[in-house]
Formats: structure tokens, sequence, C-alpha cells
């Protein structure tokens, strides 16, 4: 079988801020009524708690993002989607849900700096500076949808359809690039 | 700009997020009905200068459909409530009426 490669092959730009395509990276796609008991069950055998709305929850597997209310995002190495989806799967075999292996129709980018928030508050309808640490926020970046959030201190990571990704890549280094900064400070209140 | 808030995912966002899907709480008239009521059904739009309800997608986010009532002069937005609702909820008609007093609710 031929090697899975992602859409930009770990690309890199360094502007006020480091852009970065995150290479490979597994993701499923859960549709199914949230307050399943068989799902949080499901859930709950590998690491992860009952999903809030908009919330993302890391665990050692990976990460689980609310999308929408009948739909889970769950980000895992990209080795091992293909097993945790047949094991999801399986679990949910009587419940009316799908699970679905998008790792290869997404891409994700890491983008890393103090004044990282300013690159997607230029590209974004969102409120960045009220956006808190653990909220999946889904929306439109230039012209394509995307969903970010704050992935760790001065990062944020950004999740984009595989087919825009080189737009989002362009879109990304044009806001990153030097003398561009909208403000000093990493926000306008600090 | 509109700011609207999704009710099925609680963002608050502007219009571009969202997409518009016309007018709210029409009634469907398929086959067997009259040449009359299926041309209303499908062409005549109410087009009021002030209260509206309209239907929203939340296009860019949950996906999720919703309705919305306004007022078109001023793009305020007096509130969001679920797509499954055949008529606006009783407490936004009154929220309604305390802004706009002339304003009547149709049957």
């Amino acid at each position: 079988m031929s090697d899975a490669v992602s859409a930009l092959q770990g690309a890199t730009h360094e502007g006020f801020v480091t852009v970065a395509e995150a290479g490979l990276v597994g993701m499923l796609s859960i549709r199914c009524d949230l307050t399943s008991k068989t799902l949080l069950k499901a859930l709950k055998a590998h690491g992860f708690p009952k999903p809030e709305p908009r919330q993302i929850v890391e665990a050692e597997s990976g990460a689980l993002a609310w999308m929408s209310p009948d739909e889970l995002l769950l980000i895992c190495d990209h080795a091992q989607a293909a097993q945790l989806a047949r094991t999801l799967s399986e679990a949910l075999e009587k419940t009316h849900a799908l699970i679905g292996n998008v790792s290869d129709a997404r891409a994700l980018f890491r983008i890393q700096g103090a004044k990282s928030d300013q690159v997607i508050m230029k590209l974004c309808p969102a409120d960045i500076a009220a956006l808190p640490t653990g909220e999946m926020r889904r929306t439109r970046l230039a012209q394509v949808p995307a969903a970010f959030w704050r992935s760790g201190p001065n990062e944020i990571s950004l999740i984009c359809f595989r087919s825009v990704a080189s737009y989002v890549m362009g879109l990304l280094e044009i806001s990153a690039r030097p003398g561009s900064e909208l403000f000093e400070t990493a926000s306008p209140s600090s | 700009m509109l700011t609207l808030t999704c009710p099925c995912c609680g963002i608050t966002a502007e219009e571009t997020e969202f997409a518009p899907g016309g007018e709210a709480h029409l009634k469907r008239f398929g086959p067997d009905s009259s040449d009359a009521d299926f041309e209303g059904y499908l062409f005549a739009r109410k087009n009021p200068k002030g209260v509206h309800f309209e239907r929203w997608r939340h296009a860019y986010g949950c996906g999720k459909w919703f309705l919305a009532a306004r007022c078109t002069a001023t793009l305020e937005v007096f509130g969001t409530y679920a797509a499954q609702t055949h008529k606006p909820p009783a407490d936004l008609i009154k929220k309604i009426k305390a802004k706009r007093p002339e304003w009547e609710p149709q049957a």
C-alpha cells in the first residue's frame, strides 16, 4: 500500500510566529446522539469524559472535541486511527451512530508564538481575545470553514479540510509576516 | 451587521458565519393542494419593515438550522430559537411586544 502523507508534508513558515502544518494526525468523526449511554461508555473506555458543548478535552489516547450537538471529533495518532475506528464501531454496533476515519481528509496546523492570536484575529470573524482555553471554536477562516483551539500556552491548533490546506497555509503565512502585527503585545489588553 | 446567537451551540457570531434560509414558519402545500396555495407556498413571502421571523443556518459553525426574530429596519435581533418550533415561542412574542408595542403577531 502507498505511504500516507499529510497535505503539506510538514511545511513550516517563520514570521512573527511559527506556522507549521502538523504532519500526519489521526482524526475520527463520530456522529451519534451524544447522550447515548453506549457512546459515553465507549468513550470512557478510551479515557474520555462526557463531552460538553464546544469543549475539547485531552486524554492519554488523544483529544476529543465537541463539534455540533450530534458530532464529535477524536484526534489521535495517525497509525492508531483505523484500529480505534474499528473498536468504536464495534462498541456502537447496536446504536444509531457513525464513525468515520477522516484522518486523510483533514489538515492540522500549529501556530506557535506569543502573538499567535493575532494571526487568527486577522482571518476570522470570531472574538479570539475572549476564546477560553479548552474551547473548540468552529468558524470561518477567510473563505473556508476551520476549527481551532488553544492547545497550549502561546499555541493555537487549527483544523481545516485537506483540499484547502494550501490555501489555509497561504493565509496563515501572509497573516504571520513580520511587520504585520496588530499590536506590540500579545493581546490588546496586556 | 447582524449578530446572531446559535441556540444549538451557544456561539454568538456575526452574520458571515451563518447562511440565511429565508422566511420561517411557512406552511407547506404539496400535492393535492390548490394551485393558489401551492403558488403561495413557493413564491409568496412576507417582506415587512420591522419584525420578521427567519431561518438561519450556522454554516461555518455547528451546521445546524435555527430560527431568529429580528427587525429588518434596525437589524436588532430579538431572539433565536430551535428550528423544531412551529410557532414563535410565547416569551419571545412578549419580548418583541415590549419593544415594538405597535407590532401584532400574525396567526
